[in-house]
């Protein structure tokens, strides 16, 4: 299989106390096309800050960066800002946790999701962006995406606005999606939906995928792959089946015993 | 102590300095040092008129010069800083206590209260400050103590939209819901639950506010309402001074001097302070 | 033996006003509860379950009290019940110490005058039965973790020892490992001294960890009620199966 992005030694350390503190340390990554890699930890492991420094979104002053981030030909973390802009949003796209803070309230829908568009495809007219953003919409099940385009967030649920978020990150068919905590603010059963949504969307567009949990089975059901972390570091990675069955190290046996266990 | 200190010091994580807070302090240590030493002593009697000795520059005998009637204008700045001061610390006491009082009450119970001074406020602001103070000082009449309420009371509705913004923020927290869940009362809740959490913001605007008020007063007394002759305050003084703008310019400047230090300090003072935890 | 009700609820309905959008519109009431029928007993853990806007905080804010606006019956047999939050981030005053969030309750109890030393004996008493050391008071909530502001939340609920606490959706906030930690604490709080907990959750998974009866509702409606295990293993109705395949539990 071909990789597409290779991260190498990653190591992120921030500096806003007095003594330096470092999130992320020699953190490696290989990821094919059209794979889902699950990165599970708790708060704090450092899982959301690798996915940050991938999609180039690490822009704090006081922080250093080291190691190799290759996506295309360009390390990503020594790139310069230009090439950086050009990937962002159109090659490699992020979703957060909280799809309420994360649109904008002041602004339409299909504004929104046609953004990216508007940004990296200035040849796409009008008429042809709008048409893209509704089949968009439908494709990550938005019901009667034509009125949702005129919509505003306030006016959408929790789990539609999520929708939007994926839709908004997917119109320009990148290679990597970076899907940080996609459904922890959401309710079970959207969360199920949202799940369903990234595997389908992986399937029909073949977007790589990298999935953050903090929950294990929700891991279970997205991923072949995971990467397991823990205070900054790689505690364990392999086939997600595999782990289950016999995890090797006792940070990954403790993850695997919270999950609530059904035994009817 | 030690963590008082450590805030002037360079961060060593990132080797910066809080440069504004420093600066701020020095500024503001200057004109406090004088306006204390001037408490205890002065080179000459603030109204001490000398004919011989009208309009003189600097020198060592009269450090800032003279004035039109031959006053030692060290003196008389040292005297009308104190009034100058002393009528911005009233005023922002008027103004912070006032304002937080209304726009607390107003901000967590709502409600009709709440409509109605909100709007008597709006129209209050939609007046500058110092036409405001104007129509109190033609209410309450000439003279420092007048300025000062004049000013306060002028002060209370920025104070007021200020700290009920903050209460409308923090009234449907979850903590303000536990307090109440526990029986607390609402007065407990207003001024020990929720308050302490707005002294972040109100420290900050009363620091502005101090600079506002030593500017207003000065603007007042320079359109001779404030301080009444012979007693000094920088605004009438600076209001003497423009006068002689022309023939003795070291005048106006060591006045103008002074304020600007003193504005300055407040303003660095208020910019450190809030960039304390960033650094 | 026949377990003494604590709560009973018979035909409550709660509405909302909806605010006017423009000054011409009439306000909307917006029917929030629709004859909500429900007994907890004493000494249970009772699940409540649906998903966002379907009442169930809506039904806790009642029962505590905090919504004083309702019609039916609502009958507790304790007076005094607590509650604790989803947020553990926003149910803690950040300006205040631990110490201090932790006595506050008993220096506003209307029933009993405590004096200092019985406050600071009641504070050390709960600090521990939370699962937190002394060393806690006194810090500020931000420099806690997650988990250990939610024990912080779930104490001062506590402190004035009430028989009857409604925790609202409180581990939903907090990373599954935490989870774990939080619903054991609750079952021990719930063993060893003995209070009713109405426990109420989205998620299927959690709730039977805990819980000895489930309620799930749907648009202010109890749609099925009934002993733990045999609502799981045979629900009644569609909603329930929906609920139960989206945790994963049923194929």
């Amino acid at each position: 299989m071909e990789v597409i992005l290779d991260v190498t030694d990653l190591h992120i350390e921030f500096h806003d106390h007095d003594k330096p503190e470092t999130v992320v340390e020699d953190f490696d990554l290989m990821l094919e096309k059209g794979e889902i890699v699950g990165i599970v930890g708790e708060s704090g492991s450092g899982k959301s800050m690798s996915a940050l420094a991938i999609a180039g979104l690490l822009k704090r002053h006081a922080l250093t960066k080291n190691g190799r981030i290759m996506f295309d030909g360009h390390d990503l973390l020594t790139c310069d800002r230009k090439i950086l802009r050009s990937y962002q949003g159109d090659e490699i796209s992020i979703i957060f946790q909280e799809p309420m803070t994360s649109l904008n309230p002041v602004k339409k829908i299909g504004w929104q999701v046609e953004e990216s568009l508007r940004i990296h495809h200035k040849e796409i007219d009008k008429v042809t962006r709008k048409k893209k953003a509704i089949e968009m919409m439908d494709a990550v099940g938005l019901r009667e995406p034509e009125k949702v385009y005129d919509m505003y967030p306030h006016e959408l649920s929790g789990g539609m606005r999520q929708r939007v978020m994926i839709a908004a990150a997917m119109i320009a068919e990148p290679r990597i999606l970076i899907a940080d905590e996609p459904t922890t603010a959401l309710d079970v059963t959207i969360q199920a939906q949202i799940v369903e949504l990234l595997r389908k969307l992986n399937k029909e567009k073949g977007t790589a995928i990298i999935f953050i949990s903090h929950d294990l089975s929700l891991i279970r059901q997205l991923c072949q792959r995971v990467i397991v972390m823990q205070s900054g570091n790689i505690v364990e990675t392999g086939n997600v089946e595999e782990i289950f069955r016999s995890p090797k190290m006792s940070y990954t046996r403790k993850l695997i015993a919270a999950i609530p266990q059904i035994d009817l | 102590m030690k963590r008082f200190l450590s805030l002037f010091r360079k961060n060593k994580a990132t080797g910066k300095r809080n440069s504004y807070l420093i600066l701020g302090c020095i500024f503001t240590g200057v004109i406090l040092l004088m306006v204390f030493i001037g408490l205890f002593y002065m080179p000459y009697s603030p109204t001490k008129m000398d004919a011989s000795s009208k309009l003189q520059g600097f020198s060592f005998k009269h450090w800032m010069g003279t004035d039109h009637m031959g006053r030692d204008v060290l003196s008389r700045v040292m005297y009308g800083s104190r009034v100058t001061l002393a009528i911005a610390a009233s005023t922002i006491v008027i103004g912070a206590g006032l304002g937080t009082i209304i726009g607390a009450l107003t901000g967590y119970f709502g409600g009709i209260f709440d409509e109605v001074s909100m709007r008597v406020i709006d129209a209050m602001l939609a007046f500058p400050s110092i036409l405001l103070s104007l129509v109190f000082v033609s209410l309450f009449g000439t003279g420092t103590y007048q300025v000062a309420v004049a000013l306060g009371i002028s002060f209370v509705p920025s104070f007021a939209r200020i700290v009920r913004g903050e209460f409308l923020r923090s009234k449907n927290m979850d903590y303000v819901e536990v307090a109440r869940l526990q029986g607390v009362s609402d007065m407990r809740i207003i001024f020990v639950h929720i308050l302490p959490n707005t002294v972040g913001v109100l420290m900050s605007s009363i620091m502005i506010g101090f600079n506002n008020a030593v500017l207003a007063e000065a603007g007042l007394s320079f359109l001779g309402i404030g301080a009444q002759p012979p007693y000094a305050s920088l605004g009438n003084m600076l209001s003497d001074a423009q006068s002689y703008l022309f023939n003795r310019p070291s005048y106006v400047i060591s006045i103008g001097v002074v304020i600007v230090i003193m504005v300055l300090g407040f303003s660095f003072l208020s910019e450190g302070i809030k960039r304390i935890s960033n650094y | 033996m026949e377990q003494e009700r604590v709560i009973q609820i018979r035909n409550l309905n709660v509405y909302y006003k909806n605010h006017k959008k423009t000054p011409f519109s009439k306000d909307r009431m917006n029917h929030v509860l629709k004859g909500v029928d429900l007994d907890v007993y004493e000494g249970e853990i009772l699940g409540l379950a649906g998903e966002s806007g379907c009442g169930k905080s809506t039904l806790a804010k009642t029962i505590v009290g905090m919504n004083k606006i309702y019609d039916g019956v609502l009958e507790q047999k304790y007076s005094d019940p607590q509650m604790v939050f989803q947020d553990p981030y926003s149910s803690l005053n950040p300006s205040k110490k631990i110490g201090w969030l932790l006595e506050e309750p008993l220096k506003s109890d209307k029933k009993y005058k405590w004096t200092k030393e019985e406050r600071e004996k009641r504070v050390k008493e709960i600090i521990k039965a939370v699962g937190l050391t002394e060393n806690m008071l006194d810090r500020y909530p931000s420099q806690l973790s997650g988990g250990q502001r939610q024990r912080i939340s779930i104490g001062v609920a506590l402190m004035r020892n009430p028989k009857v606490l409604v925790a609202d959706e409180p581990v939903s906030a907090l990373d599954v490992t935490i989870q774990a930690q939080i619903l054991e604490l609750l079952q021990q709080l719930h063993r060893n001294m003995g209070i009713t907990i109405l426990f109420i959750s989205h998620d299927l998974r959690v709730i039977y960890q805990i819980c000895d009866h489930v309620a799930v509702m749907k648009d202010g409606i109890i749609q099925e009620y009934g002993e733990t295990k045999s609502v799981y293993k045979n629900p009644s109705s569609e909603y329930t199966k929906e609920l139960l395949r989206a945790a994963g539990i049923r194929k």
